[in-house]
């Protein structure tokens, strides 16, 4: 066979897993729909095809048919590029994430670092959505996620560096091979007390209730993204899930072992996916009992409660690692 | 004379809602925000026009009057007999408790006597649709407090899912489900079908299982204890003198109920509590309904076991076109509506119509208190006070 | 206090106090006073009947009697209530604000005003609550018709 250019490889590689999680993502929406409906006694989506199979196919449809309305006073530019902005680092960090040994686009020695910082980069095109919107509503929408988000990427980076820590590597696949003997989630007392926090802190970043303080539907009425429609609103919520997604991701990888699990070592991108899909399941079912909180609330959870302890379960880490045999 | 002085009411109009104004993050320009009147938790078409300053409220203006549709001059156009099923358009969520009111004032007035039978079937479908009222309350509050798309609704659709059951009571009682036209002068139109008092009896059991399931939801979770604890606190001064009643003001430590005060339509031959919590926030009103709801499942039971024979009513039936002429004078009748006391202030002249009804909307006085409480929180807590005072806008604006 | 408000207590006091007889039977008193002595009355039914709870304040058309201001205050505790009543004669339209002694009839009085177009002097934002901030005239006015020709869409 042909020899393709490595960079012709990773940019096949690139294509196929970004349409994956494009595919991935939208029936992550029909998944959360259902869970959530089965929580709430009813069905959820289940005529749009067999059980509602088809349905993010015409939501996405629709979607695409629908009016791009500007508001007249909206600054056109920063408007318009708002969504792309945001939907860019959302779907990066699946660049740095392998899904079994050698397979991934570009396993990373910094990966985690370089996910949590582009992740975190969602913010400005948060930011620039809300601005450009001309909306008071999305104004005050997207200052609060800047608080939100600066706050609780710091918990978020510490709880993330515990694994680190005791895999003594940043490299994703690195910390999956040193979770061969125990998972991480299983490390007595820092590991639990790590992936707690690291859940608590992702939520918040994520922007999911009980931290959706920023898109309050019942004050704000969608916040940051209220006068988006059509393909860029599309834009705006793909971008959200694959965050959600990929954080999911992590948080398997980082606590759960990611791809290991019984069965013969083809299985293991499947056991990750299941691992990812627990965790996204935890999240829905977490999002849909409780109410949100205000803002002053959400911070003062993370800079009183989350920060300390996550820096003292780093300290803590630290110490595990240079004593233990 | 008292020299309380009132929280600043904004005296400039309402700032229209393409106004552009400079912002000075230094957190000392204020901003005026409009809420309302299309919003998902208004309740209602409600308008509060906020100052903020940041994230505080520092003024509310309120711009009521979406839903006018002039009940009072409305009636005077309308018969005795006319107006009873017009009179639960006000208050549609309780719509069984205004219509009392009506028919109440001019029974009054004219010294009419209503049936036993007649009277305890008007307390049965009162505290029924004060459990139905209740339902929609808890499941509306929280929605807005989790988003549509939140945990809130999750409460929401358990809540609307227990509300349904009374409307289907209803539904085979009276062919409606949320606007009635039950009571009329002189009794009530229909009586009990076959079978409805077992069914009734299996719709309190199933409610009452599940309410301390919402209970445990509720108290058991941190951040609902974190959004309605000391927020919105009403103090008993203020509840006074603005006038708000029911929930509300039971929940600020007054042990006021009119079913005891000033007993009307047999009431007083049920034995129940008035619950009461001496918090003032939003948090005491919501314990405040909580245990109300038990008490309208026990005032429920016991009228269905001691429902008495006799007719439904004092007056010919529902085909009947016989005009009812109430001789002159006049009243002020109230209820204890879910929300607080419903009145209505009649004066009669002899004709078939009344010469001039007032409606106390239990919601309109309680509104009232939102601008003396909310400067002073944030925005996410005006959505979490306004879901506590549980307004209707039908009552508000009549 | 000595002794717990009753109605008949109140019923002295009023007598003693404004040399009013008040009307009505039992818990429910009714009040009716000269115009100039309606605030007044209003702190006394507060501070010394213990009428703490406003209820409601309305106005009656009378046609060609003039309007009636009606408010109605009660004492929780007691418990009773007293309904003061007040004429404005005709072609008269003011009437003093309860604004100061309740805080309730802030928006009761602003219904009023923008009903029946009478003026409280001393209420501190007067001005219509349910209708549009530019409607013509005053609907429950017995002189207003019932079909009016305004359009009630804009």
């Amino acid at each position: 066979m042909m020899a393709l250019p490595p960079i012709a490889v990773a940019a096949i590689a690139g294509f196929i897993l970004l349409n994956g999680i494009v595919g991935v993502v939208t029936y992550v929406t029909l998944l959360e729909r259902k869970f959530a409906a089965r929580m709430q006694s009813r069905i959820g989506p289940y005529r749009v095809g067999p059980h509602g199979l088809l349905q993010p196919i015409a939501d996405a449809v629709k979607l695409m048919l629908k009016e791009d309305l500007i508001p007249r006073a909206a600054d056109r530019t920063v408007f318009n590029l708002a969504p792309v902005v945001f939907l860019i680092p959302c779907l990066l960090i699946f660049a740095s994430m392998p899904f079994a040994p050698g397979l991934g686009v570009a396993d990373l020695n910094i990966g985690v670092l370089f996910f949590l910082a582009v992740s975190s980069m969602e913010i400005v095109g948060l930011f620039m959505a809300g601005w450009g919107s001309n909306n008071k509503y999305a104004l005050i929408s997207a200052m609060r996620a800047v608080n939100q988000i600066i706050s609780y990427d710091l918990p978020f980076l510490f709880a993330a560096m515990v694994p680190v820590l005791l895999a003594g590597s940043m490299k994703m696949s690195d910390i999956a091979a040193a979770q061969h003997g125990l998972w991480f989630v299983f490390y007595p007392v820092i590991g639990q007390l790590a992936f707690l926090a690291f859940v608590v802190a992702s939520v918040a970043a994520e922007n999911r209730v009980p931290f959706d303080i920023l898109e309050a539907e019942s004050e704000l009425v969608a916040g940051f993204r209220v006068e988006y429609s059509g393909m860029k609103f599309a834009l705006i919520q793909l971008g959200e899930y694959a965050h959600v997604l990929g954080t999911s991701f992590l948080t398997a990888l980082l606590f759960l072992g990611a791809w290991s699990g019984p069965g013969p070592a083809w299985l293991g991108p499947v056991w990750f996916l299941l691992k990812a899909m627990a965790i996204f399941l935890l999240l829905t079912w977490v999002r849909w009992s409780f109410v949100r909180i205000r803002v002053d609330q959400i911070l003062a959870i993370s800079w009183k409660m989350l920060l300390p302890l996550t820096l003292l379960l780093v300290v803590a880490t630290a110490v595990v690692v240079v004593w233990r045999p | 004379m008292p020299t309380d002085s009132l929280p600043h009411q904004p005296t400039e109009p309402a700032a229209p809602a393409r106004a552009v104004r400079e912002l000075d993050y230094a957190g000392t320009e204020r901003l005026t925000m409009n809420m309302g009147p299309q919003h998902p938790s208004a309740h209602g078409v409600f308008r509060a026009v906020l100052t903020l300053e940041g994230e505080t409220v520092v003024g509310v203006d309120a711009v009521l009057g979406y839903l006018h549709r002039c009940h009072e001059k409305l009636s005077e156009t309308l018969t005795y007999v006319q107006y009873p099923s017009i009179a639960s358009k006000t208050d549609y969520v309780a719509a069984m408790t205004s219509e009392l009111a009506y028919v109440m004032a001019a029974e009054r007035i004219g010294a009419i006597e209503i049936p036993k039978r007649a009277q305890y079937l008007r307390v049965l479908v009162a505290e029924l649709q004060r459990i139905a009222s209740h339902c929609l309350w808890l499941g509306t509050w929280c929605m807005d407090m989790g988003g549509a798309l939140g945990g809130g609704a999750t409460i929401f659709l358990y809540c609307i899912r227990e509300r349904e059951l009374i409307l289907d009571l209803f539904e085979s009682l009276v062919g409606a489900r949320l606007l009635y036209g039950f009571h009329q002068i002189g009794g009530v139109r229909y009586d009990v079908p076959e079978g409805w008092a077992a069914e009734c009896r299996r719709t309190m059991d199933i409610i009452e299982s599940r309410l301390a399931e919402y209970e445990a939801m509720l108290e058991n979770n941190d951040f609902f204890l974190m959004r309605t604890q000391g927020v919105g606190v009403i103090s008993r001064e203020v509840a006074e003198t603005v006038g708000i009643s029911g929930p509300l003001l039971r929940g600020s430590g007054i042990a006021y109920d009119l079913r005891r005060a000033y007993p009307y339509s047999s009431y007083e031959d049920f034995t129940f509590t008035v619950p009461t919590h001496d918090g003032c926030d939003c948090f005491a009103r919501y314990r405040v309904r909580m245990a109300e709801f038990r008490e309208s499942i026990k005032i429920v039971r016991q009228v269905v076991a001691g429902l008495p024979e006799g007719p439904i009513s004092s007056r010919p039936g529902v085909k009947s076109v016989v005009q009812v002429r109430i001789p002159k004078g006049e009243t002020y009748a109230r209820v204890e509506g879910p929300r607080g006391e419903v009145g209505c202030y009649l004066i009669a002249d002899g004709t078939p119509k009344p010469y001039r009804m007032k409606w106390r909307g239990a919601s309109f006085s309680n509104l009232a208190v939102l601008p003396h409480i909310i400067p002073g929180h944030k925005v996410a807590d005006v959505v979490a006070i306004m879901g506590s005072v549980d307004p209707v806008f039908g009552e508000v604006d009549r | 206090m000595s002794s717990p408000m009753t109605d008949t207590g109140a019923r002295a006091l009023v007598q003693q106090h404004f040399g009013l007889a008040a009307e009505g039977t039992g818990q429910a008193l009714v009040v009716t006073l000269p115009v100039d002595q309606w605030t007044a009355f209003g702190g006394f039914a507060r501070e010394t009947l213990g009428c703490g709870f406003f209820s409601f304040l309305t106005v009656i058309d009378w046609k060609d009697a003039g309007l009636e201001v009606l408010a109605y205050v009660e004492n929780l505790d007691a418990p009773f209530t007293v309904m003061m009543r007040t004429r404005l004669g005709p072609g008269s339209s003011t009437c003093p604000s309860l604004v100061s002694v309740y805080r309730g009839a802030n928006w009761m009085e602003r219904e009023a005003y923008d009903m029946f177009g009478v003026v409280f002097d001393g209420h501190p934002d007067l001005r219509r609550i349910l209708l549009p901030d530019d409607w013509q005239g005053h609907p429950l006015l017995k002189s207003y018709a019932v079909d009016t020709p305004y359009p009630p869409y804009r």
